[in-house]
């Protein structure tokens, strides 16, 4: 899956997490490059960023920008958030 | 080398704590008694025709003859409306007055200059009642020159009796005083209603100040701290905000998670078979517990329950069962909002007590060793019963145990109302970080996902069942929160003590170290 645009799923409110997927500059090479921010960081941060990256992998992601701004959603709304945010930043049938 | 010992509730306590004489540790919510007379009160005398108004609060510590190291205390029915703290604070370090320990009963505003004071070495120890979020991080940063003791509502009325906490001067927010150092605070323009907190500190103290905004000229004929224990009366522009009194704990809910919640306690209550005429209750101020309130006054009234008392920190919602006549009394030891201090100020049923009657278990009968049912809440609860009502998950104290250990220990049945996760955050655990209520004093805890009773009570199991009330195990609630949101990193901590929680008679229940994370900040 190509990122080509910057895609956002989810919301700041209490339970949920903001996802922002975004392209980055060609020329470094494919990456991902994971910035996390969240209020359960101490207990969960090592679990968030697997299942970011897990979501990721599953859905073909291997260059993008990500961007969790977390507030304590549990691992099935993180997934989703970031599947819904990925797609947003893919081009759409028929677009070049 | 430290030697450590073990309390009833499974926790390591060093054998020597700096600033204590002794380290007893937790053996039982009822093993110690008081350990030999109570502390003597100070004397002082005066002479006819004294006037003991001073022009300043400069004046007022001058005349009490405030030295370093002395002890200085405050009581919270205020709360987040309070501004004699900061205003004392504020002239004992503008006269250079140094190392004071500092103990408040409750919750206090803390505003971004507070760490000041700690930091400049005018406060350097500390006994509380509760730790506000935003002297938590202050705390653990480990600035104090001894560990912050933590003391239960009956718990500090108890040490100061039996002379542990020793008050050099204690300043009194006083809404209402006359000339004579009567105080009341149901009356004037900042009331707080109860000063029941306050008592034990003006009773004990070596020196009582008075600060007030509204001096009467008339002399008061309700009296809550009499004269007689009152050196001197100082008039500032403004004690506090009664309006803030009630925000902080307090809030209704319609949060259906919550009242799921409440209707599976209220169901309990029910079955436990105690909701008969005479009954006595307390529910704390939370969503949760102002939403059981209502429904178990729907019970009495559907099954023509006369009760006897509501206890505690008191609410409108509570005054307005009194007023029709659900109950007998209110004994009010803390005015949580407005209608509960014109409650008290107007009703001859509304009874103000003081912290010592309200939880002390060393004097000759205490409230809450005549309460049926108390409801509370948690951070959180471990598969033995234990809560912590300290500690966050990140191991900074962010809250403080109240009246609920001395609750858990007095009623006949104490229910724990939770949510199964605080955010991410599970609130049943293996361990909880923290023991301030010991297990042995909890029975029910009730989740969204059901009830769990502590198998000590195989009675109100039985109960429960044949009322078909959703009962599961601790260990399935808490295996359930873990399967929800994943097992949670906990916090390591290194061996720096920075907080000591007493048990409600004085011993050392646990303790609490410094996170890893915040040593050396």
């Amino acid at each position: 899956m190509k990122i080509v645009r910057n895609g956002q799923a989810g919301t700041l409110e209490s339970g949920d997490v903001m996802v922002i997927v975004s392209p980055r500059s060609p020329e470094a090479g494919a990456q991902l490059e994971l910035e996390v921010h969240s209020i359960v960081e101490a207990q969960y941060g090592e679990e968030i960023r697997r299942v970011v990256r897990e979501t990721l992998s599953e859905l073909g992601v291997v260059d993008a920008r990500v961007t969790i701004q977390d507030r304590g959603a549990l691992d099935y709304c993180i997934r989703a958030r970031v599947e819904a945010a990925a797609h947003r930043a893919t081009a759409a049938d028929g677009e070049k | 080398m430290r030697l450590n010992m073990l309390s009833a509730a499974g926790r390591e306590i060093p054998d020597s704590i700096a600033g204590r004489k002794t380290v007893a540790p937790y053996r039982g919510p009822f093993a110690s008694g008081p350990a030999g007379p109570r502390a003597p009160m100070p004397a002082s005398c005066s002479r006819p025709g004294e006037n003991k108004t001073l022009a300043n609060l400069k004046e007022a510590i001058q005349a009490v003859g405030l030295k370093d190291g002395m002890t200085v205390s405050f009581h919270h029915h205020l709360r987040f409306g309070d501004r004699v703290t900061n205003m004392v604070l504020d002239t004992i370090r503008e006269m250079g007055i140094r190392d004071l320990k500092f103990t408040v009963t409750g919750p206090h505003p803390v505003d971004d200059l507070f760490a000041n004071y700690i930091e400049d070495g005018v406060i350097t120890r500390m006994e509380h009642g509760f730790i506000v979020d935003e002297l938590g991080p202050i705390l653990t940063r480990g600035l104090l020159r001894e560990p912050v003791t933590i003391r239960t509502h009956g718990g500090r009325p108890r040490a100061i009796e039996a002379g542990e906490l020793s008050i050099d001067v204690a300043f009194i927010a006083a809404p209402c005083v006359d000339r004579f150092g009567n105080i009341n605070g149901a009356d004037g323009t900042s009331r707080c209603g109860s000063l029941g907190y306050a008592m034990a500190d003006a009773q004990y103290a070596r020196r009582v100040v008075a600060v007030t905004d509204s001096l009467s000229q008339a002399p008061l004929t309700r009296i809550s701290i009499p004269g007689t224990q009152v050196d001197h009366i100082v008039c500032v522009d403004n004690i506090g905000d009664s309006s803030k009194i009630a925000t902080g704990a307090i809030r209704s809910t319609k949060n259906p998670r919550d009242i799921l919640i409440a209707q599976e306690i209220a169901a309990a209550v029910e079955a436990s078979g105690l909701v008969r005429d005479g009954f006595s209750f307390q529910a704390g101020t939370g969503g949760v517990s102002l939403a059981v309130t209502q429904l178990v006054a729907g019970i009495m009234q559907r099954e023509k329950v006369h009760g006897s008392f509501l206890l505690g920190g008191i609410t409108g919602s509570t005054v307005s069962l009194l007023e029709q006549g659900f109950f007998d009394a209110i004994y009010d030891v803390q005015s949580f909002d407005l209608d509960a201090i014109a409650s008290l100020g107007s009703n001859p049923r509304h009874v103000e007590i003081s912290a010592s009657y309200y939880a002390n278990p060393h004097n000759k009968g205490c409230a809450v060793h005549g309460l049926d049912v108390v409801i509370l809440s948690a951070l959180e609860v471990d598969t033995k019963f234990n809560v912590n009502v300290l500690t966050g998950a990140d191991g900074v104290m962010r809250a403080g145990p109240g009246g609920h250990p001395d609750t858990a220990a007095g009623a006949k049945l104490t229910i724990i109302g939770t949510p199964l996760l605080h955010g991410r955050i599970p609130a049943i655990v293996d361990d909880v970080i923290t023991v301030v209520t010991p297990g042995e004093t909890v029975d029910v805890v009730a989740t969204e996902y059901g009830l769990a009773v502590n198998p000590a009570r195989q009675d109100l199991l039985q109960s429960f069942k044949q009322a078909r009330l959703p009962v599961v195990s601790i260990q399935e609630l808490k295996a359930r929160a873990e399967q929800m949101a994943g097992t949670p990193k906990r916090p390591e901590f290194t061996d720096e003590i920075i907080g000591v929680v007493e048990y409600r008679d004085g011993t050392v229940i646990d303790v609490v170290r410094q996170p890893v994370a915040w040593a050396g900040r």
